[in-house]
């Protein structure tokens, strides 16, 4: 296929995704929004004035990149893990199957159906943070790369998860069981250093607290971990969680017989 | 040129299930060309493999003179398929389902407007377009999947049984689109239950079973496969046994009270019923072929494999 070919593909998957997300509006961006906020208001601004500043900054500034980012990776997992499943409850993925498109703009469609959904919500988020801790941009580079990366691998990894699932409990078990649990464990609400050393040594097994050490890196100038190290770890695992749902795809697991 | 070419093809399911067992067939492009075989039979595996949403466990397959291993983006940009199942992203617009379809296809969004007016109107949705997938009638439904499958125009048009449960008057109505895109050179590839449509529609026809080709050809030659034709015929008076009597070299009798069938065998011709009831004084208002000749064919084969 052309290369005006294969964008007109690619642009009809997102574009699709685009549309589903914002019909459902009330389910997708107004949740992360009213979530969020209550944190500020209950962590950050309650409970948080009683606590002594974290790593040099405010405890409700120390929570804001931990929120965005919790927001971003649960929005962009969730978007692309539903979007999938949901073509294949339908069957309405055989439109994409039965076409020319090839598996690589697939998998480049639905993730970034995710990453825009990730991003949006964390923008909102964002501007929600801004009434409570007036936070700004320390490294604008760190701030995209850890934002954008965290979103494209979570999407990824919803788009996996979407692949195999064969029904809507299984779209919900990896976020329950598995997302929640490492982002409250990833350092959203607490810096590592105050944990004994097993526990700081066990937490550093854990990938999302890189991502919100890297993103609070950006937005705070304060992080736990290695930059440096975190964005190439980040860039690797995305990198392979790409090159296997591409393999999925190609190879046609979950989707045909 | 053929439009498919299909060697040796065999699909083994996970469950153990041989659905197909070493299929070969040529459909020359420009075809109308009929899949029967009973439910089962390994028709929808075939068209699923053809299609790109089966996986084949061995054989060659060529769409358009694309293999489908080493070629298959341009295989199937040469394909248009109509699923048995619905397979409708149900919350989508109707006009907004045709043009994604194009999408996929790599058709400029504009050029998708006017393909989906054309064929949304010529299969009478133009009126639904603005109205989700699920708030139509399943002969919509179904019309509307035709509509998606041609909307990049391609030059195979695949149908898994596109008329199962669609009301008679909708069913000749899609009978005449379809001829109609067949005459202008489109190949049509259809799998049916409904062995009259594949009598007036097919040029060739296979039947399979089993996962095997068990006949092939065109439909005049297999129905001159046939041993026995049953006739119909409407008598005058009442039915005795006298009147299955004169008649017992044609292996009379009788449906009801004064209408007989008889069994005429490939050598005999029917004007030896009418000198066996000239014989018998019996008069005839009126005669028909007492069921569809291809169905006996087909009957008789699956029952034979």
């Amino acid at each position: 296929m052309s290369a005006e070919k294969l964008w007109i593909c690619f642009y009809t998957i997102v574009r699709k995704e685009i549309i589903r997300i914002f019909r459902v509006w009330t389910q997708t961006f107004v949740p992360p929004v009213i979530t969020t906020t209550l944190y500020f208001l209950i962590f950050g601004n309650l409970i948080g004035s009683q606590i002594e500043a974290m790593n040099g900054v405010s405890y409700v500034e120390f929570i804001v990149p931990g929120l965005i980012l919790m927001s971003v990776l649960t929005n962009s997992f969730q978007s692309s893990a539903i979007a999938f499943f949901m073509a294949k409850f339908q069957k309405s993925i055989e439109e994409i199957l039965v076409s020319p498109t090839p598996p690589w703009i697939i998998v480049a469609g639905y993730v970034t159906g995710g990453v825009v959904r990730g991003v949006i919500t964390g923008v909102l988020v964002y501007l929600v943070s801004l009434v409570f801790a007036p936070v700004s941009l320390s490294h604008i580079g760190s701030v995209i790369s850890f934002f954008l990366l965290t979103s494209i691998f979570f999407a990824t990894l919803g788009l996996i998860n979407g692949v195999y699932a064969k029904n809507f409990d299984q779209i919900s078990i990896i976020p329950t069981f598995v997302l929640t649990p490492l982002t409250y464990l990833g350092g959203v609400f607490y810096s590592i250093s105050l944990l004994p050393p097993l526990w700081e040594g066990l937490s550093k097994l854990n990938p999302i607290l890189y991502m919100v050490n890297g993103f609070r890196y950006g937005l705070l100038g304060t992080s736990d971990v290695p930059i440096g190290g975190s964005a190439l770890f980040l860039f690797i695992i995305t990198a392979c969680a790409l090159w296997l749902v591409f393999r999925l795809v190609k190879k046609g697991t979950g989707l045909r017989a | 040129m053929n439009a498919i070419s299909i060697k040796n093809l065999k699909k083994t399911y996970a469950t153990g299930v041989h659905a197909l067992k070493g299929v070969s067939l040529e459909i020359p492009s420009g075809d109308f060309f009929g899949l029967l075989g009973p439910n089962g039979a390994g028709k929808t595996t075939l068209i699923g493999i053809i299609s790109g949403l089966v996986n084949k466990t061995s054989g060659n397959v060529s769409v358009a003179g694309f293999d489908i291993d080493k070629n298959p983006e341009n295989g199937r940009m040469t394909i248009g398929v109509v699923p048995q199942e619905f397979n409708l992203s149900i919350f989508e617009k109707v006009f907004d389902i045709v043009v994604d379809q194009a999408g996929y296809y790599g058709v400029p969004r504009k050029k998708a407007f006017v393909s989906a007016e054309k064929y949304l109107r010529a299969l009478g949705l133009w009126e639904k377009r603005d109205q989700k997938a699920i708030a139509l009638s399943g002969g919509m439904k179904r019309r509307l999947m035709i509509a998606r499958a041609l909307i990049h125009e391609p030059q195979i048009l695949i149908l898994d049984e596109p008329t199962a449960g669609v009301d008679v008057e909708l069913r000749r109505g899609m009978w005449d689109f379809l001829t109609k895109l067949n005459s202008e050179g489109v190949t049509i590839i259809l799998t049916t239950h409904y062995l009259e449509e594949a009598e007036r529609l097919a040029k060739q026809l296979a039947i399979i079973d089993h996962g095997e080709i068990i006949e092939k050809g065109s439909v005049k030659e297999l129905v001159k496969k046939l041993d026995i034709q049953p006739f119909a015929f409407d008598l005058e008076k009442r039915i005795t046994a006298e009147t299955l009597s004169h008649l017992r070299e044609f292996d009379a009798r009788a449906l009801d009270e004064d209408t007989i069938e008889v069994r005429l065998p490939k050598n005999r011709s029917v004007n030896d019923v009418f000198h066996a009831f000239d014989r018998g004084e019996i008069r005839v208002k009126n005669m028909r072929t007492s069921a569809n000749r291809l169905e006996e064919l087909f009957l008789n084969l699956t029952k034979k494999s």
